[in-house]
């Protein structure tokens, strides 16, 4: 390493403005958990490890929620969709460093140590840095995955306990990033095996070389790459914490691309002719979920007149300050099997007030749930809730606002019998509806991730067929015909989409924005 | 003086035990449970959090937990980050350098500018000078951080492009950490413009660290000289006719000092706890941004390792200003 570090060191201090040239420097928001990314859950973490360093079975195409090749050449289900057979890419070669260099190619060994590590608890790996495996547990794959075996060195096969679509997309993610099981066994064997998380060593674009916490961390292309290498010689991250001193740093020169500019620097930015703003819809959605359980609020009719009376155009203004998209589904627009022939729910206080006396509804008090946190679907969760309730009070309905620590809150917003419509959202994790409508609205989830707590039969008929279709064409019908049923039913306001800007310097040139969140510096150079 | 050492010392025992104490109950009074804040919005299964419970000891008497911890702390473990999953202590260790070359480098300033300061204004008291250099004492120590930051790197890094916007040396340099001190690592690696690069860093955020201290040594200085210069000694010294630059600079100022020291001494709080903003804006890696983003992810280990290393820090700061007290006056120590 130290070696490598010096004659990286030598390289840049020699060529000067060449190795400018040929460096992308990016001023990350803050420091990444580690490296291994299946112990993580943050999006800061998987910028800066499974994005430039790993690679997964499948990959999602930058730019779209496809599903693309990645170091699995192609996928088969069986007929049942039980079975899914991945035939492994050869001659992919992973990274080394001072300590480590690969005696072999990539194959299916290191797809079941990646795996197996998380599902195991007897695993050797599965303890090692207090592996939590958290990703991986959330989204069910203990249970669904039966087994995964080693057909020859470069077939693998897992078996599903049931038939599940979004299984695909999950391969993308980056819990399910490919580590190196050579490396392991090495690391293990030396007493060092939390390097794997601290030096990493994957197949990916770029290869770690250092990190400073809350400073910088450095990366060099992988020369190696089984694609054609990275544009850039070097990719650093610069950490820099506080949005307004990312956005001088750009201006000054010191960065290249930066993430979450303040609303309020955005037109700034759009005027500065150094500065290229891209932007996009964020895959996510800020909701009001209603009690579905309890009266008036388990009556359709009252949600939807409630809906009506929310002015949605004036949130997005105030609270998004126009970086906000009004929601009327509750998937994303950039999301395959969005339907966008349903119209919304007018803006109409007297219609709203109008369908509440006919429903026998006067004289309601309720309270809404304020979120004592920002999040990219919801920057300002208190003064969203303030809109509503002058909103609410048009239509003679008397809103108190609620509010808690954020784990008192998730905890508390969960329960059958709360009291009071929940401000909140979710952002999406591997591009599939079935990670909105099923964990969100399905039955399962309530008094968990369903703050409605609603169950409503021929919603859930759709997505659990939805699920167990591998039928692309059929599985975008039933999402689309289970949206109309929400919308009839109404058991959340859907508010907003936030859209995502990314201020990058007028030298980059290739960046995509990436519907599911991630910043990917692959295919990106600088003049 | 070595027995006043001693008993200053012996208080060290039970002020420390009780920090252990109040930062391990600190955080846990706080609301907010740190497994659910770490499954966010998705949240777990009951199974699935009775696991974490016992994964990370909360299943055990609070008692219990604290026992162990200060077994653990006796032996030098401060547990592990849940966050990071890395020990709190190396992690400490890691960005605590950073830390202490700002808040020296801030400390330097503030006594280098504060104490002239306040001796120049209080032997010009009520002249030109005293009035425009207190109002600005005053305007620096009402200034929010935040704010004085972000007008600084907006003026001297945006618009005259002086200093860096923050970091600690420029990207273009790297090389290996050796001791954590980026003025002394980059002028050990040899680079030529490095060690410029890391003073140039170091420049705004030691103005902002330091604004405060330096506000309240130079007011403290001002009324310690104004109290002393009143004193007989120094108007017999007047009357022997000493150079008034010799009675203002050995006689007043030296006497004048013990209230200045012990400001200089309990300042070193305040620069931890101004460090936290600091660090933030300057994108500075030290301890202040990793104890709040602790704070918020309910990462107790962080929180309470984090917390007793800081109080111990000051705790020793402050022994050290009492042994000062000794040298500077030998009547304290005799008392």
């Amino acid at each position: 390493m130290k070696l490598k570090l010096l004659a990286a060191t030598a390289a840049i201090a020699l060529s000067g403005a060449a190795a400018q040239a040929n460096t992308l420097v990016y001023c990350s928001e803050g420091s990444p958990e580690g490296f291994d990314p299946a112990l993580f859950t943050a999006g800061t973490t998987f910028d800066a490890s499974s994005h430039p360093i790993y690679n997964r079975l499948l990959e999602f195409e930058t730019g779209t929620t496809n599903v693309i090749p990645g170091l699995a050449e192609s996928v088969e289900a069986s007929d049942d969709g039980l079975e899914y057979t991945f035939k492994l890419r050869q001659g992919v070669k992973f990274h080394s460093n001072d300590e480590f260099t690969p005696t072999r190619d990539f194959n299916a060994d290191d797809v079941i140590f990646s795996f197996m590590r998380q599902k195991d608890d007897s695993h050797p790996y599965n303890q090692v840095s207090g592996g939590t495996w958290e990703y991986f547990k959330g989204m069910g794959m203990p249970d669904l995955v039966e087994s995964i075996e080693k057909v020859d060195d470069y077939t693998v096969k897992f078996k599903l306990t049931k038939p599940e679509a979004p299984f695909v997309a999950n391969m993308a993610m980056d819990f399910a990033s490919i580590l190196s099981a050579e490396y392991a066994d090495a690391m293990m064997e030396a007493g060092t095996p939390e390097k794997l998380n601290t030096a990493p060593i994957g197949t990916g674009p770029f290869s770690f070389l250092a990190y400073q916490k809350d400073a910088v961390i450095r990366y060099a292309q992988n020369a190696d790459y089984w694609k054609a290498p990275a544009d850039v010689e070097n990719l650093i991250f610069a950490i820099t914490p506080d949005a307004s001193v990312r956005y001088q740093k750009l201006k000054a020169g010191e960065c290249h691309i930066m993430p979450y500019p303040n609303p309020a620097d955005i037109q700034a930015m759009k005027d500065d002719g150094d500065i290229n703003m891209m932007e996009q819809e964020g895959l996510n959605v800020g909701y009001l979920a209603y009690n579905t359980t309890m009266a008036p609020f388990d009556n359709p009719n009252v949600r939807k007149a409630l809906n009506m009376a929310i002015d949605k155009n004036a949130i997005i203004d105030v609270v998004f300050q126009g970086s906000g998209q009004v929601a009327k589904n509750p998937i994303p627009p950039t999301m395959w099997g969005y339907n966008d022939a349903i119209t919304d729910d007018a803006y109409d206080p007297e219609a709203a007030k109008a369908m509440l006396e006919a429903e026998g509804v006067s004289d309601l008090s309720m309270k809404v749930w304020a979120m004592p946190v920002q999040r990219p679907y919801n920057p300002n969760a208190r003064r969203m809730a303030e809109l509503i309730q002058a909103d609410f009070a048009k239509v003679g309905v008397d809103v108190e606002i609620v509010s808690y620590e954020w784990g008192e809150y998730l905890s508390r917003s969960k329960d059958l019998d709360r009291d009071g419509a929940v401000l909140l959202g979710w952002t999406g994790d591997n591009g599939d509806p079935d990670n909105f409508l099923a964990v969100l609205l399905g039955c399962d989830g309530r008094e968990a991730s369903n703050r409605a707590q609603w169950c409503h039969e021929p919603f859930e008929d759709l997505i659990l067929k939805a699920k167990q279709s591998t039928d692309q064409a059929e599985r975008t019908k039933l999402y689309e015909d289970a949206q109309v049923i929400f919308k009839e039913q109404a058991p959340w306001a859907t508010i907003a989409h936030s859209v995502v800007y990314m201020p990058m310097s007028n030298k980059v040139q290739g960046y995509k924005v990436h519907p599911l969140g991630g910043h990917i510096f692959y295919g990106v150079s600088v003049e | 003086m070595f027995g006043y050492f001693l008993t200053r010392l012996g208080m060290f025992v039970p002020t420390f035990l009780g920090v252990t104490l109040i930062s391990f109950m600190f955080i846990r009074v706080l609301p907010g449970d740190p497994i659910i804040v770490m499954a966010g919005e998705r949240g777990m299964t009951e199974e699935r959090y009775q696991e974490m419970v016992e994964k990370l000891g909360f299943d055990k008497p609070v008692l219990q937990q604290y026992w162990d911890y200060l077994v653990g702390v006796l032996h030098g473990d401060l547990g592990e980050s849940f966050v990071t999953k890395k020990p709190v202590w190396d992690e400490f260790f890691a960005l605590f350098p950073a830390t202490l070359e700002l808040s020296l480098c801030a400390m330097i300033f503030a006594v280098a500018l504060g104490l002239p300061a306040g001796v120049i204004a209080a032997v010009n008291r009520g002249k030109f000078f005293d009035r425009a250099l207190m109002s600005s004492a005053l305007v620096g120590y009402s200034m929010p951080i935040f704010w004085w930051a972000l007008l600084l790197i907006i003026v001297f890094s945006g618009n005259l492009g002086w200093t860096p916007v923050s970091g600690r040396i420029d990207l273009l340099y790297y090389f290996p950490s050796v001791t954590g001190f980026m003025l002394i690592d980059s002028l050990l690696s040899g680079q030529p413009g490095a060690f410029g690069s890391a003073v140039r860093h170091l420049i705004l955020p030691t103005i902002v660290l330091g604004t405060i201290p330096l506000a309240v040594i130079a007011r403290q200085t001002r009324s310690a000289m104004l109290e002393v210069l009143g004193e007989d000694y120094i108007r017999t010294a007047r009357a022997k006719g000493l150079a008034p630059a010799r009675i203002n600079g050995l006689h007043a100022l030296r006497n004048a000092l013990i209230p200045v020291i012990t400001v200089i001494g309990l300042s070193v709080g305040t620069l931890l706890a101004g460090a936290i903003l600091t660090e933030t804006i300057f994108s500075w890696p030290g301890i202040g941004k990793w104890m709040v983003d602790s704070i918020f992810r309910r990462d107790y280990p962080v929180v309470q390792g984090g917390l007793l290393m800081i109080a111990v820090i000051v705790m020793l700061v402050n022994l050290l200003v009492d042994v000062l007290y000794g040298v500077i006056n030998p009547k304290i120590r005799r008392r």
